[in-house]
């Protein structure tokens, strides 16, 4: 019983240096040099500053006329409606997705199955775009945001309707529910605990997408918060401390968002990448 | 009940519309468009001379190659130590939700973020990889300005980043796993290593199989990693299908971009949808 407990022991320890070195170390490194001076910071080295540079932050919120604070604004707003968007169609498409098992809802299914693995096509997108006179649109970049993630959402949503009895709908048709009744006052009411998994799951991809914005949604007014990262390796190229601190900028919403929501997100991701 | 009636194909139109518009055309007429020479001017039809420059010109088809190598690798390499590690967290130990925190965050994180951080602790001469290395005495080496190393170095950190959340699905399935199982086994005399190789590794097939397919589709789509560490550099090293397709489409040669995004379409089609098809039949066996 001894020997099993200091072999535990053993493990706890091993484990946790193992994990300090390969999964903390990396974190502390942007952090300590975000928060040293230039020159300081340029030596790339893993130690502590001199003195606490907080004003690194505050500069780098600064560079370019606030960009930083226009590109929260906008990854707040692009995520938000096309969250909300990606709620109300998604949560539809699954639940008739999930009840109706015919042969045309067989084959819708399968189209979007295939989003799920294609890559998008860039330049037909912008060439489509372009055509509608919405491309660089703030409409445009919020419906590709969510039908990047669409397959993914119906995913989740059809595999949860699964788990809602159909009786509570049929007992609502009885008492004289027209179609959409069912659905808004029925079935979306029981649908809470998998819209927060469908928020917050494409909450932090669209929050963390780069690629969809960089090509579909280019300007120095557009610009999201993944991007004033991209945007500032070349102009920081010398000054490590404000790129890492732009680093750790972007770091801390998902860490509190982590914090908060720890099991969900975990579950979340886990069974969302499991079924695909 | 007419099922048809209540389940009205009206509660999908949004849904259809939105994918169809931006998505499903723009696929459809990029078939079309990589055979075009293609420019701010418009579109030339020119057969499949797009494909043909791509397997011909080197600073190309490399980009086919490592797509391929990166797919590959990242999608097996991280299989071991993933399976081991979740092993491992699902033991007795005191401090594993903890671990497993810290191991999942990074895949919170933006791919440029983890970029940045790890192309400056490869700095070859001042970065902390190789500093860590000059303690034990080995001389560090050039991470991601060597040609032949950089690939391996950007896959090594997508290794760093994708055992997150493979890690926590070996763990679902490791606890999914019915007890009686090992009860069975340990009456039958199994020791720790037989309880993992003929329970746990079989139970968990499934799991293993969907991390391989992610990971692989993932590998031939990835862009980000690679953008902010390398940019595609030192010269075509480390470029793939992604990569390429930005930087022509930068270039002003959109036929030839759209090519590059074909290709990654038929690389998926071809390999990642038979792949799932034989891995999931060696399940039901």
């Amino acid at each position: 019983m001894k020997k099993k407990k200091t072999k535990l022991l053993i493990g706890d320890i091993l484990g946790c240096t193992g994990m300090f070195i390969v999964y903390i170390i990396p974190f502390l490194f942007i952090l300590l040099n975000a928060l040293k001076d230039r020159k300081g910071a340029n030596k790339l080295s893993l130690s502590l500053p001199d003195t606490f540079h907080w004003e690194n932050f505050l500069e780098v919120i600064k560079v370019r006329d606030f960009q930083v604070l226009t590109a929260f604004r906008n990854s707040a707003l692009i995520t938000f409606f096309s969250v909300a968007l990606l709620v109300v169609a998604g949560a539809m498409a699954g639940y008739v997705i999930q009840r109706r098992k015919d042969r045309k809802i067989k084959m819708v299914n399968n189209l979007f199955m295939v989003g799920l693995m294609l890559p998008p096509a860039v330049l037909p997108t912008i060439w489509l775009l372009q055509n509608l006179h919405i491309y660089k649109s703030f409409f445009s970049i919020v419906m590709l945001e969510a039908v990047i993630n669409l397959p993914f959402t119906i995913m989740l949503y059809r595999g949860y309707i699964s788990t809602i009895p159909q009786e509570l709908e049929e007992a609502g048709y009885i008492d004289g529910c027209n179609r959409f009744e069912i659905f808004s006052r029925i079935v979306f009411p029981l649908l809470k605990p998998i819209n927060a998994t469908v928020i917050i799951l494409n909450a932090i991809y669209i929050f963390n997408d780069f690629t969809t914005p960089l090509y579909f949604y280019p300007g120095t007014d557009n610009v999201t918060i993944v991007l004033t990262l991209y945007n500032f390796i070349g102009q920081f190229q010398s000054s490590y401390n404000l790129l890492f601190a732009d680093v750790i900028i972007i770091i801390i919403p998902m860490l509190i968002l982590f914090i908060i929501f720890n099991k969900r997100i975990v579950n979340g991701m886990v069974a969302g990448a499991v079924k695909g | 009940m007419d099922k048809k009636k209540l389940y009205s194909f009206w509660f999908l139109t949004p849904a259809l519309l939105m994918f169809t518009i931006f998505f499903l055309i723009p696929t459809v007429t990029s078939l079309y468009f990589s055979m075009t020479v293609w420019n701010i001017d418009g579109a030339k039809f020119c057969g499949l001379n797009n494909f043909k420059m791509f397997f011909q010109e080197d600073s190309l088809n490399v980009g086919i190659r490592n797509t391929l190598l990166y797919a590959v690798l990242t999608s097996i390499l991280k299989l071991v130590p993933a399976f081991f590690l979740a092993v491992f967290l699902t033991s007795k130990i005191r401090t594993k939700n903890i671990l497993r925190s810290v191991l999942f965050f990074p895949s919170l994180l933006s791919l440029i973020a983890i970029g940045i951080m790890f192309k400056a602790m490869m700095h070859p001469s001042k970065g902390v990889i190789n500093k860590a290395l000059a303690v034990f005495g080995i001389t560090g080496i050039d991470w991601l300005g060597n040609t032949k190393i950089a690939m391996f170095s950007v896959i090594g950190v997508a290794i760093w980043e994708g055992l997150c959340i493979a890690t926590m699905m070996f763990i679902a399935s490791i606890q999914a796993i019915d007890q009686n199982y090992y009860e069975a086994a340990e009456i039958d005399g199994a020791n720790w290593w037989q309880k993992l190789r003929y329970v746990t590794m079989p139970q968990t097939i499934s799991a293993r199989n969907s991390i391989i397919i992610l990971a692989f589709i993932d590998g031939i789509r990835s862009f980000e990693l690679i953008w902010s560490m390398t940019g595609g550099g030192p010269g075509f090293a480390t470029d793939v299908l992604s990569s390429i397709v930005y930087k022509q489409y930068a270039a002003g040669y959109y036929g030839l971009s759209t090519a590059g995004n074909v290709i990654m379409l038929i690389l998926i089609s071809c390999l990642a949808y038979p792949l799932q098809t034989w891995l999931l039949k060696r399940e039901e066996n």
